[in-house]
């Protein structure tokens, strides 16, 4: 017997299943793929989870934008910085000369570099934006060693899939992916507009994401800590932004 | 739904530094295009307002892109259906005679005189509703998601275009804000439009497909 509303409850609830099964499938080749971001629960997780995805999927080694030396802001913006902690003075007395960063993790060779060994690595410049999630930019030149070489310094072993990275302030904290770790544009940076950085702007060593917001360019660096799972930092969200209401993945 | 979401969520943003620029870069420290009189979500911005605006920026971001993918998407999908069934062709775009002056004149006086619609013209856009539904879905609604994405860094490191032909990211930002008013106006104008034509029966062909037999 035809009766049209059956008919019609059996096709929808085959479309709602396949629906579902496809979606599933497909959350499992994203999760392979590394497509899923660490705060991809709750009620945005879905919006996030379409953001990074394509993103990742569009921009894995795209450079970002550079700009001419006459492009550079005249003033520099010192955004608000969470107030150094007694060991930051302690060190900035000295003249950094203390200052240290050390690499663990998943790593063959856990080491801690002062500032003047990271100097001496090859440097590299770039000129480029920094976009706050609020709206406001500037264009500075950034001057460091890519994160790169120093992980191929320690050794990172296969299965890693995030460098986490943490101010000296330990609330402050950020993560990213190995693709935008290993990109060529990620610097240690140590170095501003031909100068030493400013402690507003980040210094004595500024993380630097030019591909995403601001926020991820994390000040005052102090480890770099190699990881396959970012579930046992903090809440397991990735970073101290989302924890904080800010997504993880910045790029926007 | 997502269109207030996205409304909400994106003035909530701008509260967060109500000033405007053009160009590339644009911050506290450079001059602006033009400021919103409001008090700003953050004390670095010099409002000249002596208080500071609780910080909604975390859930408005994430509430504002999520909500952009739906409208996208369904985007997406209007346009498909519209192209495919013909919808834009014969209903959207302007016929041969709505672009004379006569009946585009006829258009304007008739809403001058807030005249509501006959049985006849309530089936059918007419020459003014034509021409603001094809700047609306192949204008603004376009222009919007492009100035979005030209405020992303990582879409521009791989689309440069998408932001040096709109001369600067802060000139991606102006815009965007601009076309979202013009959005917001359509949308109040339209509603209100409705509501003059009879909102019950409207509301009901809007979701029935068929203008009903009453008025």
């Amino acid at each position: 017997m035809t009766d049209p509303t059956r008919r019609k409850l059996i096709t929808t609830g085959i479309a709602a299943m396949a629906g579902v099964t496809g979606l599933s499938a497909a959350a499992r080749i994203a999760q392979r793929h590394g497509l899923i971001p660490p705060d991809h629960g709750g009620i945005y997780g879905l919006g996030e989870t379409l953001n990074y995805a394509s993103q990742r999927l569009l921009t894995r080694h795209s450079l970002a934008r550079e700009f001419s030396k006459d492009q550079i802001s005249k003033i520099p913006v010192a955004n608000e910085i969470a107030p150094p902690t007694e060991a930051f003075k302690r060190l900035q007395a000295g003249g950094f000369a203390d200052w240290q960063l050390s690499v663990s993790g998943l790593v063959a060779r856990p080491a801690s570099f002062s500032l003047a060994q990271l100097k001496r690595y090859p440097s590299r410049s770039q000129i480029t934006q920094i976009a706050c999630e609020e709206g406001w930019s500037y264009i500075a030149e950034w001057i460091g060693v890519p994160l790169s070489h120093v992980l191929e310094i320690v050794g990172v072993q296969p299965q890693a899939k995030y460098v986490v990275y943490t101010s000296i302030d330990p609330n402050w904290w950020d993560s990213i992916d190995m693709a935008d770790a290993l990109h060529p544009q990620t610097f240690l940076a140590h170095g501003m507009n031909g100068g030493e950085i400013p402690v507003g702007n980040g210094g004595p060593l500024r993380m630097r994401v030019p591909r995403q917001l601001g926020y991820k360019s994390v000040k005052f660096i102090t480890t770099l800590t190699l990881t396959d799972s970012l579930k046992s930092f903090g809440k397991g969200l990735g970073s101290a932004s989302p924890e904080g209401g800010y997504a993880w993945y910045a790029g926007i | 739904m997502c269109f207030l979401a996205l409304l909400v969520s994106g003035a909530e943003i701008v509260v967060s530094h109500p000033r405007f620029y053009w160009g590339e870069t644009g911050n506290i420290h450079t001059p602006t295009l033009f400021k919103l009189p409001i008090p700003a979500s953050r004390n670095l911005v010099p409002t000249g307002y002596g208080y500071v605006l609780p910080d909604q920026n975390g859930w408005s971001r994430y509430l504002h892109f999520q909500s952009a993918w739906v409208v996208v998407l369904t985007g997406v999908l209007y346009a498909i259906y519209g192209l495919i069934t013909g919808h834009f062709r014969t209903n959207v775009f302007p016929r041969a005679y709505d672009l004379s002056w006569r009946t585009f004149s006829t258009a304007i006086a008739k809403n001058l005189r807030f005249e509501r619609p006959s049985e006849a013209e309530a089936w059918s856009y007419n020459a003014l509703q034509r021409l603001t539904y094809l700047f609306v879905i192949f204008g603004l609604f376009p222009l919007v998601i492009w100035t979005g994405l030209a405020m992303s860094p990582a879409f521009v490191s791989a689309v440069p275009m998408a932001v040096t032909s709109l001369g600067g990211q802060q000139s991606a930002r102006t815009i965007h804000f601009f076309v979202s008013l013009a959005l917001m106006s359509f949308l109040l104008i339209h509603v209100v439009m409705v509501f003059r034509a009879g909102f019950w029966s409207r509301m009901r062909a809007m979701i029935t497909g068929t203008p009903s037999e009453r008025t």
